[in-house]
């Protein structure tokens, strides 16, 4: 493997000097292929290793201008390597393989590859290679012109109704498009640095479309009400592309879920923010509020994208978790508040982080991610939710596991204990949470999602500022209730999750915000076990996180746990107070998991990165439903009725097992919030 | 031997390794990349194929002594293999290696047996000639024997 370390500019004399990246295990096709390269003058880096490409291309994807990689490699299937390059850093990606049966190139096209070439490749083909880029570009400059249109033409008084003729609309389009053409060409042309979503920009890009509506949002709109410098037009109008794909591919999934798991993870990659900023858009169920697209984060998810998610950059999830709060809200107080939540959009399943609220991101995808925040783990956190989340609060935490994909569940496990929460942060693998978060997985039983709520590590930390409300994205403004005594040790937690700090690493645990009463559980989210279990419906999310991109693609249902594990996990890693424990057992029961899938997510600003489950997030729903005391989490599903969360885990469930705990206990309310 | 001499010679057996189809256009692509940057590409290249296939060769040849035959995971070899031939252009290896794909996916076994012996005869067969093939190109001198007869 040769790599080239050294600095590149992005090069004037395009495509001379174009930066490929260049991926095939065997030695003879690599070489040959880099020698091809370099007779084009392309600037060429090779590896044999497609976990190496990724490595190189996540230290700096304004590295490259241009990936090639071959179908078959033994470490990694060539079209994951596409899917997890178009996602995380959405450079175009050449495929190469010996066979070129239509079935594997229709494969091809529907990964995203930008072409796909037989080998013995030519050189003559390899000269034109460079169209890929530029195409690239300029779509994107063309997105953001038509997107602008709209406004422009509006704000410019033209005498042609932008939504009337379609032609008129093409000139118009085109006028703009050449008056700016100029403008995009240069920038087109060069290199643009790439604009990293972090959790904290996803978040504010989250807040800024549920404001507008998603409908309605356009990227002028966006931009300005974001208010972010050096921010341009075209990147929201690029990642707001990703964001609407992301919601569509979550509405699949339980929506609420989705958005609860989002609101937890501040996934690194842009989607993860993207399933992020679905699931909290979606969160019908949440309080009115936003509407978790859970199954936009599911959807990520399968597609990997949650590991995307869950690298550092994409946290958007958690800083969507922040805002997303899973309030656990166990108080009355909660469910009231959370109808006021609607904000919910940023919340989002902690699982979702990782990209897979619903589905978790496959495993591999997450160990790699692992480090990036705990939002990789979200991923997991979802899928974790499957099963049922129980989240048994209890000792929970200490299964620490939460980094590790192992048990998430412990996380979430002990509802019952409050504390548990506290001991797990010790348990969970710092390193790879995010500071310390301590990932309370409400016990649900994600084994899953322990592991994934240690992932959330993010969404924990930013646990204690989310809660108050901090969460800066959502707005739970229900979160008086949970303020009370979450809010103040939020409050010296590590800056909310994502929200807040929109640190792709450090909180992004999804926070479940816990309605007041609820203790705060710090688990690391990352590890967001989403506990499946309806106690503690959040830490369902962070175990789908392990599971893998394409198990949380599953169930929708697992809303409603997603929220009840996602309230599990928010175990306030500081001597949780019983009342969270009791809260857990609300969780637990209202975890169970809804078949319709109730949004628990949405409802509960499941900030926390936990990556409940999307299916958690499903199941919680159902938990949360009518738990208002649940927070703001949990959409007020009904915990009560003592869910069961089968397979639940999802925050959902959590959540709604949280809810219901919270209404058979008031005291639950108080203060801690369960984050997962 | 004279200079001219050799480097007839060498152009006689250039054309005879095309001509018996050894060799086909992609070889001619391999020596299109040799220049004054990179003067024996080509043999580099050549002699990359055969220290790496032949660790490729091997795992054939246990897969197919294995007994039920995992005609998947011969296939997955070929593949690779096959790869690395269509690279360098070796025309008849390559042959041999899609008969043998066939023969995996119809799950016949002595099929694949007998396509691979024949698929090593070639293999070597066309390693020898390779093989003298650039030692008379060194002789010759690198840049007059990487170049192309017009």
């Amino acid at each position: 493997m040769t790599i080239d370390r050294s600095f590149v500019e992005p090069n004037d004399q395009f495509p001379l000097g174009m930066r490929v990246l260049a991926v095939d295990d065997d030695p003879i096709c690599l070489k040959l292929l880099e020698t091809l390269l370099r007779k084009c003058q392309y600037h060429v880096t090779t590896t044999s290793q497609a976990i190496m490409a990724l490595k190189l291309l996540r230290e700096n994807k304004n590295n490259f201008d241009l990936v090639i990689s071959d179908v078959h490699m033994p470490d990694m299937d060539g079209f994951k390597l596409l899917e997890l390059v178009g996602l995380e850093m959405d450079l175009p990606v050449i495929m190469l393989s010996a066979y070129g049966d239509t079935k594997l190139v229709m494969k091809g096209i529907s990964h995203g590859a930008c072409d796909y070439l037989l080998k013995p490749v030519r050189i003559e083909e390899l000269k034109n290679i460079w169209q890929h880029v530029v195409r690239r570009k300029k779509t994107d400059s063309k997105e953001q012109n038509n997107s602008d249109k709209p406004c422009h033409e509006t704000e410019g008084g033209q005498a042609v109704t932008v939504t009337g003729d379609s032609d008129q609309n093409g000139k118009l389009n085109r006028k703009k498009r050449d008056q700016k053409e100029d403008e995009n060409e240069d920038q087109s042309t060069q290199k643009r640095t790439r604009v990293v979503w972090t959790v904290d920009l996803h978040r504010k890009f989250v807040a800024a479309v549920n404001q507008l509506g998603i409908d309605k949002a356009v990227p002028k709109r966006i931009l300005d009400m974001m208010n972010v410098e050096k921010l341009t037009r075209e990147n929201v109008a690029s990642h707001l592309q990703k964001y609407r794909l992301y919601l569509k591919r979550i509405s699949v999934v339980a929506s609420h879920q989705a958005n609860m798991i989002a609101a937890s993870g501040g996934a690194d990659s842009p989607y993860l923010q993207m399933g992020f900023l679905n699931g909290l858009g979606n969160v019908p169920s949440m309080v009115g509020s936003a509407q978790f697209q859970n199954t936009d984060v599911r959807s990520l998810s399968s597609s990997g994208m949650l590991d995307r998610l869950n690298t550092p950059a994409g946290l958007g999830m958690r800083g969507l978790s922040s805002s997303g709060m899973v309030q656990l809200g166990h108080a009355d107080n909660l469910i009231n508040p959370i109808n006021n939540q609607n904000k919910f959009h940023e919340v989002i399943l902690p699982g979702n982080q990782n990209g897979n609220i619903q589905g978790m991101p496959t495993p591999f995808e997450f160990d790699q991610l692992q480090h990036k925040n705990g939002v990789d783990h979200i991923g997991d956190l979802s899928s974790a939710n499957n099963d049922s989340m129980v989240f048994p609060i209890s000792s929970g935490l200490s299964d620490g596991n939460m980094n590790g994909n192992s048990s998430r569940n412990s996380f979430l496990g002990a509802p019952h204990n409050p504390v548990m929460l506290q001991g797990q942060p010790q348990g969970i693998k710092r390193d790879e949470l995010c500071g310390n978060q301590s990932f309370v997985t409400v016990a649900s039983s994600n084994r899953e999602y322990s592991s994934r709520l240690a992932d959330f590590r993010g969404c924990i930390d930013s646990w204690p500022a989310v809660q108050a409300s901090e969460i800066q994205s959502n707005s739970f403004t229900s979160n008086d209730c949970f303020k009370q005594d979450t809010r103040s040790y939020l409050m010296d937690r590590k800056s909310s999750i994502a929200m807040d700090t929109g640190n792709k690493s450090n909180n992004n645990s999804s926070i479940a915000v816990v309605p007041a009463g609820f203790p705060v559980l710090r688990t690391d989210l990352q590890s967001q076990a989403a506990p499946r279990q309806q106690s503690n419906a959040e830490q369902n999310m962070n175990d789908t996180q392990k599971q893998g991109w394409d198990e949380n693609k599953q169930n929708p249902s697992h809303g409603p746990n997603l929220m009840c594990s996602f309230l599990n996990s928010m175990i306030p890693p500081h001597g949780v107070p019983d009342p969270f424990s009791q809260r857990l057992d609300l969780e637990n029961t209202i975890c169970h998991r809804n078949a319709n899938g109730n949004n628990m997510i949405g409802q509960r600003n499941l900030v926390d990165s936990s990556t409940v489950q999307h299916n958690e997030v499903e199941q919680s729903a159902i938990g949360t439903t009518a738990k208002p005391k649940q927070g703001n989490l949990i959409n007020q599903r009904k915990p009560q009725d003592g869910y069961s969360f089968d397979d639940v885990g999802s925050l959902e469930d959590l959540v709604t097992a949280m809810m219901k705990q919270e209404e058979d206990k008031s005291n639950m309310r108080e203060g801690g919030w369960v984050y997962i | 031997m004279e200079r001219s001499q050799m480097y007839r010679q060498l152009a006689n057996m250039r054309k005879a390794l095309f001509d018996q189809g050894f060799l086909d256009e992609q070889f001619v692509q391999l020596e299109e990349l040799q220049d004054d940057a990179n003067p024996n590409f080509v043999e580099e290249i050549v002699t990359l194929f055969y220290r790496d296939s032949t660790r490729l060769i091997h795992n054939i040849e246990q897969a197919l002594e294995k007994n039920p035959l995992d005609f998947t995971k011969l296939d997955s070899y070929m593949h690779q293999f096959k790869g690395s031939t269509t690279s360098i252009g070796a025309k008849k290896v390559t042959n041999e290696c899609t008969q043998f794909r066939e023969y995996c996916k119809a799950g016949n076994g002595e099929g694949c047996k007998r396509t691979f012996e024949q698929l090593k005869k070639e293999y070597a067969l066309l390693k020898k000639k390779l093989e003298a093939y650039f030692q008379l190109a060194r002789q010759i001198g690198p840049v007059e024997s990487a170049c192309r007869p017009k």
